[in-house]
């Protein structure tokens, strides 16, 4: 959102510079020892949640739709994700059976007929895409038709996700309950358990983040971006001026759903396990504060969010374990009362500062001056 | 009634919110071309009949026919009415904000809507000739990059009548144009809009009654009162009415 037009000229260089060490030098120091497998997964970590908080950004900071869903989308495209890495376990589970453990436990003696094409790679890939895209496809539909706006909206998207992640606690779901999905073994051949497949998924999640930064940079930069921001500023001029407001939303809710579950979908190998506890509200929330803390409408922002806070929340839980909650409540209450435009609007609002301070000495320089020439 | 279709019918329109009657079996009709300037006090309906053309909201009862019959409005949405060429200048100037000036514009111009084009259309040269023309028009052409949010007042109504040109609309519903406008800025106004009748039919709902003067030289003005058209007719004729004098204009020397 700033136009500074230092921090512009600087902008482009920073996010090569940037992009380049995400997806080069990052994996290329951990394959020489540098940085340990285990900071590496936590990178891969944080960067899917990067990619959700785009996603919102996306919705939220551009187009004023405040989505509580996004958590939904983010383990949607995770559980599809995940259904194709339980059939890839083979008879390598605790039961050494054809079905994943969980059903075997729960009595199946056959793979139910969804579950079956899930064995295929490619399709569990468009199902990661066709499932939570046709969810927010249906659910936008309805919720835009209807014109409902606002925190009507939100508390939509908040039920939504709610009833969805009380439905996969379900066991009868056939979807893991509780425990979800775990102890997945191989992906497309290669196992996961070991740190050069690690960091391929790494990669893939540092250059899928650079994509949809760059996507969203290029929609928001186009003349869609213009009618988005329109939406978000005045929806009813945009719609007196003749554009079908509802169908723009829906376009960008589904494309930012889409997004968020192919987060979800790189999260799950990394991170080794997906239950219904990733889908609820506060998941939502709390990715919400990543975009907020990081700057929203503003694209890096949100990564930068993701990133800080939940490193924050990492090395915090360890070092300090029972103040980590008071540390990160902190640092919240601070940001938002001192960073109205997040870490993102630190550069501009130091600028303003420096600014305001340089007018103060100008004025008092120039005040003693006139006093001399006056009389 | 004259041989002539009507690019604008309205008949029998009738709504009312809480069981205020806001519209009260409005028959309205307009002529290509036109420029129609709509007065009455407040609460008269002037900004409801708006909201019922532009399809804001619909009417309890009453039909509302768009050139020549060929179009029924009730039948569609606000964007659907937008592109048969209803253009609408709120009450209160309405422009985003956010945005530049041109990028304003851009967004009015005429053309398709559709998200495809919104992602690979560009402006043609052609377009960002016309868009220097309405600058020109709206007097911001030095104006063109700066955000519409810091613009004057005034200056915000030029840009959203500066809109309503991009757009090409054939229809123009004005709803005070000249509110919170110098003596200066207002006369221009009306300058503007004299320049525009013929070209576009044009609806302008007005208060002012210097305003309404210059504006009304040559066509006619429709009294609205308790949502219900009152009279009809020249300004001289409309003003020396007594029974707008009463309900209106109140006394006779204010009038003049």
């Amino acid at each position: 959102m700033t136009s500074n037009p230092i921090s512009s000229r600087i902008h482009g260089p920073i996010l090569l510079v940037s992009a380049v060490f995400l997806v080069v030098v990052m994996p290329w120091l951990n394959s020489c020892g540098l940085i340990a497998d285990f900071t590496l997964n936590l990178w891969g970590k944080y960067l899917c949640y990067g990619i959700m908080a785009v996603a919102i950004d996306l919705l939220w900071g551009f187009t004023g739709l405040l989505c509580l869903g996004q958590a939904l989308f983010f383990s949607l495209g995770g559980y599809m994700m995940g259904m194709h890495l339980m059939l890839m376990i083979g008879k390598l589970g605790q039961y050494k059976s054809d079905l994943p453990d969980f059903m075997v436990f729960l009595g199946h003696t056959t793979l139910p007929g969804f579950w079956q094409a899930f064995h295929s790679f490619p399709f569990a890939l468009a199902m990661v895409f066709l499932v939570p895209g046709l969810l927010a496809l249906v659910f936008g539909y309805l919720a835009f038709r209807s014109r409902i706006k606002g925190v009507y909206f939100s508390i939509l998207t908040q039920a939504l996700t709610y009833g969805a992640a009380l439905l996969f606690f379900r066991n009868d779901l056939l979807m893991g309950g509780n425990n979800g999905f775990t102890d997945f073994r191989t992906l497309l051949g290669s196992d996961l358990r070991i740190a050069s497949t690690q960091r391929i998924l790494y990669i893939c999640t540092a250059l899928l983040l650079v994509a949809v930064v760059a996507g969203c940079k290029w929609l928001t930069n186009s003349r869609f971006g213009l009618i988005q921001r329109a939406i978000r500023d005045s929806e009813n001029r945009v719609l007196f001026s003749g554009y079908a407001t509802a169908n723009f939303k829906l376009f960008i809710f589904v494309t930012s759903a889409m997004i968020a579950a192919t987060a979800g979908a790189l999260y799950v190998p990394q991170v080794g396990i997906i239950n219904p506890s990733e889908m609820t509200p506060e998941k939502s929330l709390e990715a919400v504060v990543w975009v907020a803390l990081g700057g929203r409408g503003s694209l890096y922002g949100p990564v930068i969010g993701a990133v800080s806070v939940n490193a924050l929340k990492s090395w915090a839980s360890r070092a300090y374990p029972d103040l980590w909650l008071i540390i990160l409540g902190g640092s919240f209450v601070l940001v938002v009362m001192f960073m109205p435009n997040g870490i993102i609007g630190i550069p501009a609002q130091f600028a303003a500062w420096a600014a305001r301070r340089r007018n103060r000495d100008a004025t008092t320089a120039a005040a003693p001056a006139n006093r001399v020439t006056d009389p | 009634m004259s041989a002539k279709p009507f690019l604008l019918a309205a008949e029998g329109l009738n709504k009312s919110f809480d069981g205020y009657q806001a519209i009260n079996d409005l028959n309205f009709y307009l002529d290509e071309g036109e420029l129609r300037t709509v007065i009455g006090p407040n609460g008269a309906g002037k900004t409801t009949f708006l909201d019922l053309i532009t399809g804001r909201t619909a009417p309890d009862r009453g039909t509302l026919m768009w050139d020549d019959g060929k179009h029924d409005l009730l039948k569609l949405s606000e964007y659907q009415i937008y592109r048969l060429g209803i253009g609408r200048k709120f009450q209160t100037p309405t422009v985003y904000n956010d945005h530049s000036v041109t990028e304003n514009l851009v967004l009015s111009l005429a053309g398709s809507r559709g998200i495809w084009h919104s992602l690979f259309g560009k402006v043609t040269p052609l377009q960002r000739e016309r868009i220097a023309e309405i600058l020109d028009i709206i007097k911001l052409t030095g104006h063109a990059q700066r955000k519409a949010g810091t613009l004057a007042h005034g200056q915000k109504q030029w840009l959203e009548i500066g809109m309503l040109l991009a757009q090409e609309a054939r229809l123009l519903l004005v709803d005070e144009p000249a509110a919170g406008m110098t003596d200066e800025e207002t006369h221009r106004t009306g300058e503007l809009l004299l320049s525009l009748a013929g070209k576009h039919t044009i609806v302008v709902i007005e208060h002012d009654m210097t305003f309404v003067r210059q504006i009304a030289r040559n066509g006619k003005v429709t009294v609205l009162h308790q949502g219900h058209v009152l009279c009809e007719g020249a300004v001289d004729q409309v003003q020396n009415d007594e029974r707008v004098i009463e309900v209106y204009l109140g006394r006779k020397s204010k009038a003049a």
